[in-house]
């Protein structure tokens, strides 16, 4: 497995033909990117960020009802977008339980936000292509629970006309039943939930931490990271800044890297 | 007007009702009157007239339902069409009416004998005998529709100004007189609306009541007297007539198309914006199909408002085929040119629809029903579901700033599901609870946040409802739940991040 260590010394040939294979996917624009606030995650992305007007895919470990933790790491991806870009964020669900106290308790403005009720995946789905047709807003995320490759596929074509970044997160009421296809998405995240990070009382819950695999990334390795939400800032953002120590205990999903940064 | 009933065979046919205890006879076809039977008559006489008598029971109320339908019907001529008040039901043996003010609306059928002609033969085609006239005004085009046609020539224009002369040679029963007061003047011998005329008016009230001497007036267009359309009439409506019916879809866009075209040059004329838009489409069968939307925005993009409508055009059940739309924007809002320049982007023409919210919300609502793009407001409450207000998203007002400070979940459920839990002590959170037949083994926590129920608020649901207890919990794995304790039970309410 690639580390970010051995990545960094300079490889300008790779660099090149990463840059010229870029231009050649993007009919000559470069993708814009945005820094997610967090270096080890940052450097591992390709252009040092999420990409701007691509789809992205968030899932937790259990795809069900008790997924607080996915939304929150979705949330997490979305907030950088929201105060870099202006224009409503369109957050499209089956069940309209998003809470506006809990978004103004982590730092965003609720009234950012235009939530759309629908009926079920496929209205989602249309409703996610719809909204990612108008370049006023300024991202486009919608809970879906099964998705067809021409699905993701549509909506990523429609981001990238558009360059409004729109997230998936996988949000299942029922346990899947066909076999998950290989995603068309720019970047897919699973994201598990860790004991939180210390607290002035040692029995009072601390800022959130999430153990958050990178599953595929148009053109990056994948990788496992350990993250934690900052609200200390006043924002939230992702920090790496974890000591291994305490999380050597937790297992690693996968056989990925861990980083520090 | 009656209906054929749907008999296969030739036998005479009569509605029967109760009168007093008795059946008698409520109306007949032309079979059991040629066999000499007529309204009013007991069913017992007409039996023993006509043995062979096929009879149903009147059923005034879907009577005048499917008389509602019929003036609905004829909403493709004019706007302007409503129930002949005068003749509810049935009509009394005159047969049950249908006014329509057709003023302005001939020249689109050809003329109005064209109007007439095209009206009975399409209502002939419905299986309904129809007789319709045409006249200056609603006494003299119901007098004439139903004293001077025939079965040979079912309709008949009376030319403007004509009113007095097409009515003199009518029976005073043609002035919509209640029976008694015909019964009267035909005893009097006044058996002609025109010997009526004759006499001076200052005598007919002493002698007749008021009633004759307004329908008169009525009829010759002295007195006022006004339609109640069945719908109120959309000021702004766009029509089309179809030159053949049609069944695709294809085919509906396209005729929407012109529609939304011809709606907005109306509203552009009038300097307004549409917020309702109404499209109806008239069936070839006689009945009829109404879509309905609102626009978040007042708007006259044609682009828009066709766009509103995309995806639900496949709804539309065209039956054996479609050959009127009409667009109507039964809601509109004061919409100035200047404020297409300066407003909210792209509430009109020259820009690029797609890129405004607007356009997306009502395109979104369009689909998805209304109600379903909302935003949160904060709302001066202490119990969290009822802090954040579900507000339409595009309402106006700058929303107050939201309190912090306090551990408010990501997901909030609409009502709390019970859990078992147990606590250690009294006061003290949870150690362990089962959600969803899921054991969780509480780690960390913190709490509780007494939340009491707003007494003040006159709200019976909460009025006994007991103080609540939150935690927010955290168990072995990392997961953060929000917990309350009420009466001593526990209750999740929401999921952290």
């Amino acid at each position: 497995m690639v580390t970010l260590g051995d990545e960094k010394p300079a490889k300008p040939g790779l660099d090149a033909l990463r840059a010229r294979i870029g231009r050649l996917e993007h009919g000559q624009r470069t993708p814009r990117v945005l820094p997610l606030g967090a270096p080890a995650l940052d450097a591992r992305l390709p252009g040092g960020g999420l990409a701007l007007g691509a789809l992205h895919e968030v899932e937790g470990v259990r795809a069900e009802w008790d997924d607080g933790v996915a939304a929150g790491f979705c949330l997490a991806l979305v907030a950088p977008l929201a105060a870099a870009l202006d224009g409503p964020l369109l957050w499209i669900a089956r069940r309209p339980d998003l809470y506006g106290g809990g978004l103004a308790a982590l730092g965003l403005d609720p009234a950012r936000f235009v939530f759309v009720r629908a009926d079920g995946d496929r209205d989602v789905l249309w409703a996610m292509e719809e909204g990612l047709r108008c370049a006023a807003l300024g991202a486009v995320v919608g809970e879906v629970g099964e998705l067809a490759p021409t699905a993701g596929r549509r909506l990523q074509l429609a981001a990238e006309a558009s360059g409004v970044t729109a997230f998936l997160l996988r949000r299942r009421f029922a346990p899947a039943r066909l076999a998950e296809p290989p995603g068309v998405a720019s970047t897919r995240w699973r994201v598990a939930p860790l004991p939180s990070g210390p607290a002035p009382l040692e029995d009072l819950p601390g800022r959130p931490r999430w153990r958050v695999e990178l599953r595929r990334c148009r053109g990056a390795a994948p990788g496992d990271f350990l993250v934690e939400w900052d609200d200390a800032s006043g924002g939230i953002a992702l920090a790496a800044a974890l000591r291994d120590g305490p999380l050597a205990a937790q297992p690693a999903a996968g056989g990925g890297a861990r980083m520090a940064g | 007007m009656t209906r054929d009933p749907m008999t296969p065979d030739e036998r005479p046919f009569a509605l029967v009702h109760d009168v007093g205890g008795r059946l008698g006879l409520a109306a007949v076809d032309a079979a059991a009157e040629a066999a000499g039977l007529q309204p009013g008559l007991p069913l017992a006489d007409g039996r023993a007239l006509v043995p062979n008598l096929a009879t149903a029971e009147l059923r005034p109320a879907e009577d005048a339902r499917a008389l509602a339908r019929l003036a609905a019907w004829c909403g493709r001529y004019t706007p302007w069409s409503a129930v002949d008040p005068a003749t509810g039901g049935l009509g009394g043996g005159l047969g049950a009416g249908i006014l329509l003010d057709v003023t302005g609306c001939a020249g689109l059928f050809g003329g109005e004998a064209a109007l007439l002609g095209d009206l009975v033969t399409r209502l002939g085609r419905l299986g309904f005998t129809v007789r319709a006239a045409l006249a200056d005004t609603i006494g003299a085009a119901w007098a004439a529709a139903r004293f001077a046609t025939d079965a040979g020539a079912p309709w008949r224009v009376v030319p403007p100004e004509g009113a007095r002369a097409a009515l003199a040679p009518l029976p005073p029963a043609a002035l919509r007189l209640p029976p008694a007061a015909a019964e009267l003047l035909e005893r009097l011998g006044l058996r002609r609306i025109g010997a009526l005329a004759g006499l001076p008016p200052e005598t007919l009230e002493p002698r007749f009541g008021p009633e004759l001497a307004c329908r008169l007036r009525q009829a010759w267009g002295e007195a006022p007297e006004v339609l109640s359309p069945l719908v109120p009439v959309p000021p702004l409506l766009a029509r089309r007539v179809l030159a053949e019916p049609i069944v695709t879809v294809e085919a509906l866009a396209c005729g929407l198309d012109a529609l939304a075209a011809e709606l907005c040059r109306r509203l552009e004329a009038v300097q307004r914006g549409a917020r309702r838009l109404e499209l109806t489409v008239y069936r070839v069968d006689g009945s009829l199909r109404r879509l309905a939307l609102g626009t978040s925005r007042p708007s006259r993009d044609p682009d828009h408002l066709e766009r509103l409508f995309a995806g639900r055009l496949e709804r539309i059940d065209p039956g054996f085929g479609i050959e009127v739309m009409t667009l109507a924007a039964p809601l509109s809002e004061r919409l100035t040119a200047l404020q297409l320049v300066l407003g909210p982007a792209g509430t009109g023409r020259g820009r690029r629809s797609g890129d405004d919210l607007a356009g997306l919300v009502d395109r979104l609502e369009a689909r998805l029903g209304p109600g379903r793009v909302l935003r949160q407001d904060p709302f001066e409450s202490h119990l969290p579901e009822r802090a954040a207000r579900r507000v339409p998203a595009l309402a106006p007002g700058v929303p107050a700033p939201w309190r912090r400070g306090r551990p408010r979940p990501l997901r909030l459920f609409e009502r709390a599901e019970a859990v078992e839990a147990v606590a250690l002590l009294p006061d003290h959170p949870p150690a362990r609870f089962r959600w969803r037949r899921v054991r969780h083994r509480v780690v960390r926590a913190e709490g509780p946040e007494r939340i009491v129920p707003e007494w003040w608020l006159d709200d019976p649901d909460r009025a006994g409802a007991p103080a609540r207890d939150y935690f927010r919990v955290e168990d072995e794995v990392g997961r953060r739940y929000w917990l309350y304790r009420a009466g001593g039970r526990w209750f999740l309410h929401g999921l952290f991040g």
